[in-house]
């Protein structure tokens, strides 16, 4: 091996280090422009349709075609100060809620399937859900309101009226409630709603809702694995002895 | 420019060298201009054609013109359009998007390898017209770079795009994008987009000549890249040139008029030529004219293609 080939071999491997480093780099502060954009998802309000986070963020060209196919100029492409990742399509309720088209017509035009053109009914589209302030709903403060109850698309669905009855020194309230198995976070409550700001909002689902999880049965549901087995016993020999219980225990009863 | 008392410089061809000279009538000065006129119709008629089409409900025979953007699009509700580089990020990611957008990614293909690959880059590009404008002050005010960087780094900027968008699961350069981001900006509603672009311009002015359009974006790697097939080109035509070098003071991509190699190949070929034309319209001797790549024939055409032939039979 002569200097001169071990000379330039050394610079070919400094050329090719200088080379990765400089990707490496421009990769890294690359990457933590984009996560710092991801971070924002969770509070963009979403057009019908549109796939979970992860799955919309790879899928969405910032195209704006849903944008102009919305008849109420509801949905907007995020700019680069809207603290959502820049050029995905919001809305914000408060100023313009999704009026819940029955031909979705911001769906079908979606060239990339980031809105995912299975929807075809848009009461079963997720946008968000709604979640109600109680320390400043009117409802909740003894006032007759429900002006969510009457606006909601989804009357006595997404939104009912609970009657929670007078006491003593108590007023009687009638009080909204939102139910999110069908609530599809169109956010025209939120619009509608008198408060100052308003008292119910709509917000991705992930960041509000809670979850049971497995290890608490509610046996008193009827739907609820312990139940049917509890409905189950009678033809075993256990369950039988459970029925005799019963019989004992209503002995005489009319 | 050659005082009397010396005799005329002449070209390799044995004639006098000639510069450029801009003509003094209207005509004349139009008729220089007229692809960079040409250029800038297209580039605001595309987006004009958005912006009425978004803003103002275009529409021709009860069809929308061109809803979108440069992203993806759609022509008369008809015909899908789309960006390929963003739609190879997009499956870069893993999720395979619909038909409608690979369709839209082949016919723009198809369109570009064609007329040329980057001849997005000067006609249609929205930060082109700032880029010009960049180059063109620089020009003037006679800035020069602050360093050097080499203009294959965009390969680089490119294929790191395609790697972040697989480890990041999000298009990498779409989600940064300053051409995304104007042109969505000028169609549908001003943010804060133009800082972008006010850097870009900056850049290019200050910091290093064509740094963004030359050194840099990824999408005109991948239209040079595309390039090397186009079918409109840049002819060359040897026996004319008198190696004056007006082309290349203009050129926003010099390397690319390599005129030993554009004499062999008779045109300029490398994918990197945008077919802006400012050579074109400045050559003293119209040495340089667009040209079919199809009806271009090399200048020693028999003597290296026969017996390559041979061979193969």
């Amino acid at each position: 091996m002569n200097k001169q080939a071990a000379i330039s071999r050394r610079d070919f491997f400094a050329r090719v280090g200088q080379g990765a480093a400089l990707a490496a780099t421009g990769g890294l502060v690359w990457s933590y422009l984009l996560g710092q954009q991801a971070q924002a998802t969770p509070y963009a309000i979403r057009p019908p349709g549109a796939l979970a986070e992860a799955g919309f963020n790879a899928s969405c060209i910032k195209c704006g075609q849903c944008v102009d196919a919305c008849p109420y100029d509801t949905l907007k492409l995020a700019t680069a100060d809207s603290g959502i990742p820049i050029g995905t399509p919001y809305f914000i309720p408060r100023e313009t809620p999704c009026y819940m088209c029955e031909d979705i017509p911001c769906v079908p035009v979606c060239p990339t399937g980031a809105l995912d053109h299975a929807l075809d009914d848009i009461d079963d589209s997720r946008m968000g859900l709604a979640v109600i302030d109680i320390e400043n709903c009117l409802s909740w403060q003894g006032l007759r309101c429900e002006i969510c109850f009457r606006e909601c698309p989804l009357q006595g669905r997404a939104i009912s009226i609970e009657h929670h009855p007078r006491r003593i020194s108590k007023h009687a309230m009638f009080v909204p409630l939102v139910h999110s198995d069908a609530c599809t976070g169109c956010g025209i409550c939120e619009k509608a709603c008198p408060t100052q700001k308003a008292a119910i909002r709509v917000l991705q689902a992930d960041l509000v809702q809670g979850e049971i999880g497995d290890h608490y049965r509610l046996g008193w549901t009827i739907d609820s694995p312990i139940t049917q087995d509890f409905k189950a016993a009678p033809d075993s020999a256990a369950g039988s002895a459970a029925a005799t219980g019963l019989d004992y225990l209503n002995e005489g009863a009319p | 420019m050659t005082s009397p008392g010396k005799p005329l410089k002449t070209g390799p061809n044995g004639r006098p060298v000639r510069p450029f000279v801009m003509p003094a009538s209207l005509g004349g000065k139009l008729y220089v201009w007229h692809l960079l006129l040409m250029r800038r119709a297209v580039q605001l008629g595309v987006l004009l054609l958005f912006v009425g089409t978004v803003r103002w409900g275009w529409e021709l025979a009860g069809r929308p013109v061109l809803t979108g953007n440069l992203s993806s699009s759609e022509l008369f509700g008809l015909v899908p359009l789309a960006d390929p580089f963003a739609t190879l990020q997009i499956m870069m990611t893993g999720h395979l998007p619909l038909q409608e957008l690979l369709l839209g990614a082949v016919i723009i293909l198809v369109f570009y390898a064609l007329l040329g690959g980057r001849s997005w880059c000067s006609w249609v590009c929205p930060i082109n017209m700032v880029t010009d404008l960049s180059a063109w002050l620089r020009r003037r005010l006679n800035i020069s770079d602050m360093f050097h960087l080499s203009r294959n780094i965009r390969y680089t900027v490119l294929a790191l795009a395609l790697v972040l968008s697989v480890l990041t699961g999000v298009a990498a350069f779409e989600w940064i994008s300053p051409i995304s981001m104007l042109h969505r900006e000028l169609i549908y509603g001003i943010g804060l987009g133009w800082t972008a672009v006010l850097g870009i311009f900056l850049f290019d002015l200050f910091i290093l000549r064509n740094g963004w359009c030359g050194h840099l974006c990824p999408l005109g790697a991948f239209y040079a890249l595309l390039g090397r097939l186009a079918q409109v080109r840049v002819g060359f035509d040897a026996p004319s040139c008198t190696h004056c070098g007006e082309c290349a003071r203009l050129c926003p991509e010099p390397q690319v008029l390599n005129l030993k190699e554009a004499a062999a190949a008779g045109m300029i070929a490398s994918g990197e030529c945008s077919n802006c034309g400012r050579c074109i319209s400045v050559c003293p001797e119209d040495t340089l004219q667009f040209r079919l790549r199809y009806l271009i024939e090399p200048p020693n055409h028999s003597e290296t293609t026969e017996p390559r032939q041979r061979r193969a039979a």
